[in-house]
C-alpha cells in the first residue's frame, strides 16, 4: 500500500512524459524555445515558451523580493522578540493566511489590490504583473515564516547568551549570531516559498491580466504558464498537438518544482551545524 | 560607532521586525475583513438554499455548495483509507532502507507539486485513460490524490507520537502485530489522524485549479445526481463570478457571499481540527 505515492508520483511523471513525447512527433522541439506562444494562430502556430516562463520567474521573482524581508522579519520577531503569549495568538493568524483558498486571494487582488495599484501609478486597471506579485507574495508568507521559524528556534539559547556575554545587544546578536546561525533552514525556506508561489494558479491566473506578450515592465499584463494550462486546457481538442503543447508546460512546472523541493531539503540538509 | 548610534541601529531593527509583523496582520485583516463585511449582507438562507437565477444575477449558491460537499467526501473516501494504509505501512513495517528513504522523499515531493499539475493529470488519467469522463468522481480522485501525502504524513506524525511500550504490552499479551495495531496504535493515533485529514480536506474544499477541468462546470440548476455528472462548486463559482461573468459589477455582491461561504466552510473546518487537536493535548496531559 505504501508503495502507492511512488507510483502515483511515476504515474504522473509518465503521463506527463509520454503526453509530452506525443507534443514533439507534431512539433520539433527547437520551436518551444522560442519566445512567442500562440499555438491557436492560423497558419502558423508557435509554441515559443520562453515569454510564458519568463512571465512566471518575474512575477515569482519580485512576489519574492517583497515575502522574504517580510517573512524572515515576521519570524525573527515571533522567536526572538514575541513574548509566549503574543506568539501563540500571531501563529495561527497567520496559518488562518495559509488556508485562505487561492481563489479568495485572487478576489481581493481583483477588488482591493488592483484598483489600488491603477490608483496609485495612474493606470487604466491594476491587472499587471505587480498585482499578481504582491498576491503571490503573501501566499508563500507562511510556508516562508514557519519554516524559518523553526531554523531560528533550533538555534541553542547558549549561541545569544554568548554574544550578550560578549557586550553585543539583542539587534547585533540577532543579526550576527542567530541569522547566521539559522541560514540554510532560512534559504530552505525561501526556496520553498519560491516553489509555491511559482506554481500557483488561480490568483495569477485571476489578476495578471493574461496578455501573451514578453512584458517590459511591471505594470505589463503578463501570463505565466500555469495560467496558460488553466486557460487553454478547458479549449483544445483532446488530441491535438496543442493539447500535447500544454503537457510541456506541465512538465515544465513539474520539473522546477521537483528541482526546488531537492534544492530546499539539500541546503537545509548540506549546511546544517556547520557554524 | 558610538555607543549612542549602536542603540539607535538596535532600536530602528527591532521596530523594523515589528513593523514587518504588523503589516503581515494589516494584510491578513484587510482581506478577512472585507470579505466578512461585504458579504454578510447577502448572507442568508434563501442564499444559501436557493438556486443562482436570471443567468446567475441572483438566487443563491446551493448547486455549488453541494457540488463541493460532495466532491470533499469523494475525496475523503479515496484518499483518507489509501492515505492512512500508507503510513501504517512506512511507519509499522517498512524496514529503514533505500526504498523507504525514496518512498518518503516522493511523499515529500507530492506535496510540493503545484495544484495545476494535478489537474493535468487528473485528465490525463481519470478523464481520458479512464473513461471517467469530466465527472465529479474525476474531481474527487484527482483532489484525493493532491490530499495524499499530506494525510500520509500528518498520519505518520500521529503514529509515532503512540509510545512504542503500547506496541510491546499489546505483544507480550499475545497479540500479533496486526492485532496490536488494529487495537491499541490506530485507535491512539485516531484524534491525530483525524486532525489532519480534515485540514487536509479543508485544503482540497478550496482548490480550483485540479477540478478545472476534471469535471466543474459554471452552471447547473442541481447538484450533481450521479458520480459521473458535472458538477459546480464554490470556488469555481467565486472564480466565474469574479472574473468571467457578463455583468460583474452586477454581480460583485454575489462574489462576496460566495467568498464569505467559502472561507466559512473552511475556518469552521479549521476550528474543528483544532478543538480535536486541543481536547486530544489536554488528555494527553493528565
Amino acid at each position: 500500500m505504501g508503495y502507492f505515492t511512488i507510483i502515483v508520483l511515476l504515474g504522473i511523471l509518465y503521463l506527463l512524459f509520454s503526453n509530452t513525447l506525443k507534443a514533439f512527433v507534431s512539433i520539433p522541439a527547437s520551436s518551444f524555445f522560442n519566445i512567442y506562444w500562440n499555438p491557436s494562430a492560423h497558419g502558423e502556430p508557435s509554441y515559443g515558451l520562453l515569454q510564458l516562463l519568463w512571465s512566471s520567474v518575474l512575477v515569482t521573482v519580485v512576489a519574492m523580493a517583497i515575502a522574504i524581508p517580510l517573512g524572515v522579519g515576521v519570524a525573527v520577531f515571533l522567536s526572538e522578540i514575541a513574548s509566549r503569549r503574543l506568539r501563540g495568538i500571531i501563529k495561527p493568524i497567520i496559518e488562518i493566511l495559509a488556508g485562505v483558498p487561492s481563489v479568495a486571494i485572487g478576489f481581493i487582488g481583483i477588488v482591493l489590490i488592483g484598483p489600488f495599484i491603477a490608483k496609485t501609478f495612474g493606470l487604466s486597471n491594476g491587472f499587471n504583473a505587480l498585482n499578481g506579485a504582491i498576491l503571490l507574495a503573501f501566499m508563500s508568507l507562511p510556508t516562508i515564516v514557519s519554516v524559518s521559524e523553526d531554523a531560528l528556534r533550533s538555534v541553542p539559547q547558549s549561541f545569544r547568551e554568548a554574544s550578550y556575554a560578549l557586550g553585543g545587544n539583542k539587534w547585533v546578536s540577532i543579526l550576527k549570531v542567530v541569522l547566521p546561525a539559522a541560514g540554510s533552514g532560512i534559504i530552505a525556506a525561501c526556496i520553498l516559498g519560491f516553489g509555491r508561489a511559482i506554481g500557483e494558479t488561480m490568483t495569477v491566473l485571476m489578476v495578471t491580466g493574461n496578455a501573451t506578450a514578453m512584458p517590459d515592465s511591471l505594470f505589463d499584463p503578463v501570463r505565466t504558464l500555469t495560467a496558460t494550462i488553466a486557460i487553454e486546457l478547458g479549449e483544445v481538442p483532446f488530441d491535438s498537438p496543442h493539447y500535447y503543447a500544454l503537457f510541456v508546460l506541465g512538465l515544465l512546472l513539474f520539473i522546477i518544482s521537483l528541482f526546488i523541493n531537492f534544492l530546499s531539503e539539500w541546503v537545509a540538509s548540506k549546511f546544517r551545524y556547520k557554524i | 560607532m558610538s555607543i549612542a548610534n549602536k542603540k539607535i541601529t538596535a532600536f530602528l531593527g527591532l521596530q523594523s521586525l515589528v513593523l514587518c509583523t504588523l503589516i503581515v496582520l494589516a494584510f491578513i485583516f484587510m482581506v478577512l475583513f472585507d470579505i466578512f463585511y461585504k458579504g454578510i449582507g447577502v448572507l442568508s438562507w434563501d442564499f444559501i438554499f436557493n438556486i443562482p437565477r436570471k443567468g446567475m444575477t441572483e438566487g443563491g449558491i446551493y448547486p455549488a455548495l453541494a457540488g463541493t460537499v460532495m466532491v470533499t467526501i469523494i475525496t475523503a473516501v479515496f484518499s483518507i483509507p489509501v492515505g492512512v494504509a500508507a503510513a501504517v505501512y512506512l511507519n509499522e513495517y517498512a524496514k529503514e532502507n533505500m526504498l523507504t528513504k525514496i518512498l518518503r522523499a516522493s511523499i515529500r515531493n507530492l506535496a510540493g507539486v503545484p495544484s495545476i499539475i494535478y489537474g493535468l493529470f487528473g485528465v490525463a488519467l481519470f478523464v481520458e485513460a479512464l473513461h471517467l469522463g469530466s465527472s465529479v468522481v474525476s474531481s474527487g480522485l484527482t483532489l484525493g490524490l493532491m490530499t495524499l501525502p499530506y494525510i500520509i504524513t500528518s498520519t505518520e506524525e500521529a503514529l509515532r507520537s503512540v509510545p512504542h511500550s503500547h506496541r510491546e504490552g499489546a505483544l507480550a499479551l499475545g497479540a500479533t502485530k496486526w492485532e496490536a495495531i488494529k487495537t491499541i496504535v490506530l485507535p491512539s493515533a485516531i484524534p491525530g489522524i483525524t486532525t489532519g485529514s480534515i485540514l487536509g480536506l479543508s485544503r482540497a474544499a478550496g482548490e480550483t485549479a485540479p477540478i478545472l477541468f476534471t469535471g466543474v462546470t459554471f452552471y447547473l440548476r442541481f447538484p450533481p445526481d450521479t458520480l459521473n455528472s458535472e458538477f459546480m462548486a464554490l470556488p469555481y463559482h467565486l472564480y466565474i463570478l469574479a472574473t468571467q461573468h457578463h455583468a460583474i459589477e452586477q454581480v460583485r455582491p454575489l462574489a462576496y457571499g460566495t467568498a464569505l461561504v467559502l472561507l466559512l466552510l473552511i475556518i469552521i473546518l479549521n476550528i474543528i481540527a483544532f478543538i480535536i487537536r486541543k481536547k486530544y493535548t489536554k488528555e494527553l496531559v493528565k
